[in-house]
């Protein structure tokens, strides 16, 4: 099993290659076109700015390598985000794999969403052995509107995809490496994808 | 819906977890890693490791610590304690930290906040402020509660909403080590006049001080260090008596 978890700048990468560790699972960090092409499985993380987050994966040329990527590939929180059409923040194009838009939380609740929240509606292969209604951690003040490729939902002020699916590309707004054993089971479903 | 969190706070000196009564007498509570993957099983939402040695004494905040914290504890977790500068985030960050929490460096540069939460975005900037009820005034101290100054707490907090904080980690001076509850008022005047999440501190003594700190201070987490490290409050017990008075908790 080959891991590569990309490594643009943009994010908390440690804890997932820690998270990973825990699994017994090395995981490797690159931005290296040749290395991501060749692994097993592909996480894409990301943490802070879209726009900011966006510009750095052009300038590696990753922005057209990710959408031809084959093997499964995971996005997290801003990773997620930068797999759908667009987004508000900071009014950006994203890499369209998903068929839909990102909005920021309306001020009726605070932002940014800081905590443990439930996901429910559960379809995927992600959630084997997952319960309805398991908390996640999530920190974001951003969401994807729910569509036909929503596999997770949650409520904060408004029902949002809290995880998306689109052939081999996974999306989820909570952060797995950081949601306990639940958290950690989702890793490991995705190892077994 | 999204849970109230219950955050033990891990005050750290020369490697090793402490607690200060009333930020002055220290008392030896064990080594933070164990601690942290402990609470962690306990069902803590989060940890909070304060460097109480760092602003004080001008010591950097250990990063090997962070990094075997990091390693070890799959929920997430803040660090504070003399940051000052970009850079130093940047290394926190590096070692695995999901947060950091400035206080006092804030305080004397404010840019610092929008300088970070450009960086690395608001979620992982948690502005702490120690505040003492004088007069009737809530005013601002630094250094560790111990220099006062004429700084408005909800100003200040205000302020730094609008440069970009993540969150807010209030401390009340007047109730840190007394066990005689959070400051309810102030947390609550916090919770309405800002649109980011507050976290009280300072005060838990029983269950019941943080039944009142949801309830009456509308704070969105809790935080508290020698109720959890002497075995005085069992988190899952108070979990679960908050549930059964509709307060929303991860169980």
């Amino acid at each position: 099993m080959k891991l590569v978890i990309i490594n643009y700048g943009a994010g908390n990468i440690k804890s997932i290659q820690f998270a990973f560790n825990r699994l017994g699972i090395d995981a490797v960090l690159s931005n290296n076109p040749q290395e991501i092409l060749a692994a097993d499985k592909i996480i894409f993380p990301g943490v802070g700015e879209a726009s900011t987050a966006m510009k750095k994966l052009k300038e590696s040329g990753l922005d057209t390598l990710i959408p031809d990527l084959k093997q499964p590939v995971l996005g997290i929180c801003l990773g997620m985000q930068l797999l759908c059409n667009a987004t508000e923040e900071g009014d950006t194009q994203g890499l369209g794999i998903f068929n839909t838009t990102v909005k920021r939380f309306s001020n009726n609740v605070k932002v940014p969403q800081m905590g443990w929240n439930i996901i429910k509606n559960l379809k995927s292969d992600l959630f084997t052995g997952i319960k309805e209604s398991e908390y996640m951690y999530l920190v974001h003040s951003y969401y994807a509107e729910l569509c036909a490729e929503t596999i997770a939902t949650t409520d904060y002020g408004v029902n949002y995809a809290s995880a998306l699916q689109h052939k081999n590309f996974f999306g989820v707004q909570f952060h797995p490496e950081k949601s306990s054993l639940a958290g950690e089971k989702i890793l490991d479903n995705f190892l077994k994808l | 819906m999204l849970t109230k969190r219950i955050i033990p706070c891990l005050d750290i000196k020369d490697g090793r977890t402490v607690k200060g009564v009333n930020f002055i007498d220290l008392r030896d509570a064990g080594d933070p890693v164990a601690l942290a993957k402990q609470y962690a099983n306990m069902g803590a939402d989060e940890l909070v490791f304060l460097d109480i040695s760092a602003t004080l004494e001008g010591r950097p905040t250990t990063l090997e610590m962070v990094l075997h914290v990091a390693e070890q504890v799959n929920i997430p977790f803040t660090v504070g304690g003399g940051i000052s500068s970009v850079e130093d985030v940047d290394a926190l960050l590096q070692c695995g930290a999901d947060k950091v929490s400035i206080n006092s460096s804030a305080v004397k540069r404010p840019e610092l906040v929008n300088e970070l939460a450009e960086k690395f975005g608001s979620q992982c900037v948690v502005v702490a402020i120690d505040a003492k009820q004088v007069n009737g005034q809530w005013k601002v101290h630094l250094a560790g509660g111990s220099i006062p100054t004429d700084i408005d707490l909800f100003e200040w907090a205000k302020e730094v909403e609008q440069r970009g904080a993540g969150e807010i980690l209030f401390t009340s001076m007047n109730h840190d080590g007394t066990k005689n509850g959070f400051a309810n008022k102030a947390l609550a005047k916090l919770s309405e006049t800002l649109n980011i999440p507050i976290i009280a501190s300072g005060g838990a003594g029983n269950i019941q001080h943080f039944i009142d700190a949801f309830k009456e201070g509308k704070a969105d987490a809790a935080l508290a260090a020698s109720v959890f490290h002497f075995g005085e409050i069992p988190i899952p017990e108070l979990k679960k008596e908050l549930r059964n008075h509709n307060i929303e908790v991860r169980l």
